[in-house]
């Protein structure tokens, strides 16, 4: 496909009408408005985030710090809540992704072989998920008289297995050349080491999907927080975290409160500048990480987004 | 699918009863390991999932936390009622009407506006970075977004900065103060959230069309912007059909972290959805019965449509849910 394109290209490329030329320079305008549009909030908050506190309330930042400091930074990895909460943000991204990576793999191998006399059964439990749900309150009274509320586990275990990365990896391990599993029975294969041995390290690609999805999932988490363990301060994660200082500054009368606490000795800090800078603490992990696999998940995405 | 078929016919080929269960039972004790790997997860399913689903009947009680089940007072549909004679219930369900629809639309239109461009663009390299760079936002989260929408948005914020510069404002506006402003701004940051990522499965469908047929409109004498209407649109109209009809089954799914985030007492009119509603009286207020009548609706509402739809897509042939 990629070739076919390619060559498409190349042969579009020998002549240019006028109106052709017209329309590149409109199209080429108007999707680096969109990279502008998308980048310059980033790249602000950025810049503030390297910026003097009291500075940044006269406003005028735009792309660039004028009073260059790293005292935001500073406050905010010193902070010992704001330090455990992101603990507890990285513990449940690594915990929930490798047991979801693992466990998702798991059903979605069951159901992928044809033999299998459960499997029409298992599939249609998890599909019907996809229609019906208890919703908040049924759910809430579910966690309570499970012991999971105020728990560490209320992150992981409800979202263990998802219908969409079943779907995903089990049409990967079905397109999977026949004659490698075959060959496996044939050895005398027994289906935990073909799944164990096999298959997992043939569908990285699809896991890699699945993980970069759960783990920006489970990074991203605030409204579990919120809604189980918003009274239980040593299970807070850095995105409740952020989202309870918006939420304060979006009421601004508690704003005092909160600069008084971050004016230790001379320097000082404020809502905005530590909003700002963990914006970007809470981001970067995930900037860092997705580009990476963008090659895996767009595959992903295909599969899925016509198969969902 | 066509394997299982192969699978599940001896038994359905009026084998007797007995023998029929003796065979199933022989074969889940082969198929052991698979048993083992997979009937756990379903009893999982089955506590995290189909569980609550028995929380539905709150909705009919008179719900009080400190009464066990058999205690509760029954009450009938008397909440349901209630619900439809609410006035902050109907604009409720308004505002996620409204959101949903604009959700639908501007996702569509923009995300396939930008496939089309993308799918124009020769520069590889440029390609990539647009297409990296319109990804971004997809991964943060909401509560991020939501900080950035704010800033963005603020009285000294760059979109006031922007418009006081062009002269097209006097005075500074608190864009999130202004109730019949939310939809707008809602239908525009989930665009800026969502815009690149939506574009995956257009630009997917496109590479499929035949090479030949713009070499054919090429011969024609058909200019660049005359192909792509005539003929990568068309290219790609069955999955535009098909992910609009699974799209309605969304209808009353408009979301609830933007709203949430973004909504202040100044929008809550305009900002305040069925989730929102559900999650303050259930929560906030502590009326559980009303609120789980609420979300029950949304379910019962959501799984009708996403069964029609679903319905509908396979009918026209082309992908479905699963």
């Amino acid at each position: 496909m990629a070739e076919l394109a390619a060559k498409r290209r190349k042969r579009r490329r020998i002549r240019m009408s006028f109106g052709d030329r017209v329309f590149e320079a409109v199209n080429f305008t108007l999707l680096t408005l969109l990279m502008v549009v998308t980048l310059y909030p980033f790249l602000n908050t950025l810049a503030v985030s390297f910026n003097d506190a009291t500075d940044s309330l006269k406003g005028g930042i735009y792309l660039w710090p004028r009073k260059w400091t790293l005292e935001n930074y500073r406050f905010v990895l010193e902070e010992a809540t704001i330090f455990h909460a992101t603990l507890i943000s990285v513990l449940r991204t690594v915990l929930g992704t490798v047991l979801t990576v693992l466990c998702s793999a798991m059903v979605a191998y069951t159901i992928s072989r044809p033999e299998y006399v459960l499997r029409k059964f298992v599939t249609v439990a998890f599909i019907l998920t996809m229609y019906v749900n208890g919703g908040l309150i049924p759910t809430f009274l579910l966690m309570r008289d499970l012991g999971l509320v105020g728990s560490f586990w209320v992150y992981i275990w409800p979202g263990l297995v998802g219908v969409f990365n079943l779907i995903i990896i089990r049409s990967f391990i079905e397109n999977l050349p026949d004659n490698i599993l075959e060959s496996a029975k044939i050895d005398g294969a027994g289906d935990y080491r073909t799944f164990f041995s096999i298959v997992l390290p043939l569908s990285t690609p699809v896991l890699a999907t699945v993980a970069l999805f759960t783990g920006v999932y489970q990074w991203n988490s605030w409204f579990d927080v919120f809604l189980y363990n918003s009274s239980y301060e040593h299970l807070s994660t850095l995105q409740y975290e952020l989202q309870k200082i918006l939420q304060n500054s979006n009421a601004s009368q508690n704003a005092p409160d909160f600069i008084a606490a971050g004016n230790t000795g001379a320097s000082m800090v404020t809502p905005y500048s530590i909003r700002s800078t963990m914006t970007i603490v809470a981001s970067v992990p995930i900037i860092m990480v997705y580009p990476f696999l963008q090659k895996y998940f767009v595959k992903g995405m295909v599969v899925g987004g016509v198969k969902e | 699918m066509e394997n299982n078929l192969a699978y599940t016919e001896p038994s359905a080929a009026g084998m007797s009863k007995p023998a029929g269960w003796k065979r199933f039972f022989r074969q889940l004790v082969q198929q052991r390991a698979l048993v083992v790997m997979s009937v756990p997860f379903v009893v999982w399913l089955f506590v995290f999932k189909y569980l609550p689903l028995w929380g539905w009947t709150i909705a009919f009680q008179d719900y009080k936390p400190a009464k066990g089940f058999w205690d509760q007072k029954w009450v009938g549909f008397q909440h349901f009622e209630f619900l439809f004679g609410d006035e902050r219930f109907l604009r409720v369900l308004r505002n996620t009407l409204v959101m949903s629809s604009l959700n639908l639309v501007l996702g569509f239109v923009t995300a396939i506006t930008l496939a089309l461009l993308l799918n124009e663009v020769r520069q590889l390299v440029f390609k990539r970075v647009v297409q990296t760079i319109s990804y971004l936002p997809h991964f943060i989260s909401w509560v991020v977004a939501a900080g950035i929408i704010q800033a963005v948005l603020a009285t000294d914020g760059i979109v006031n900065d922007l418009l006081m510069w062009l002269g097209l404002l006097d005075d500074e506006v608190l864009f999130l103060g202004v109730g019949h402003w939310f939809w707008g701004i809602f239908g525009a940051s989930i665009v800026w959230k969502d815009l690149g990522w939506n574009t995956i499965v257009y630009l997917a469908a496109m590479t499929m069309i035949d090479p030949a047929q713009y070499e054919a409109a090429e011969m024609d004498g058909a200019g660049r912007f005359k192909k792509m209407w005539h003929i990568t649109l068309p290219g790609i109209k069955p999955v535009i059909i098909v992910l609009l009809i699974m799209n309605v089954g969304y209808l009353l799914e408009s979301g609830f972290e933007p709203q949430y985030l973004l909504g202040n007492g100044m929008n809550i009119d305009y900002s305040e959805n069925l989730d929102i509603f559900v999650l303050k009286y259930g929560i906030n207020m502590g009326n559980f019965s009303l609120s789980v009548a609420a979300s029950m609706f949304k379910t019962v509402v959501s799984f009708i449509l996403l069964f029609a739809a679903n319905h509908i897509a396979k009918r026209l042939g082309e992908a479905r849910l699963y």
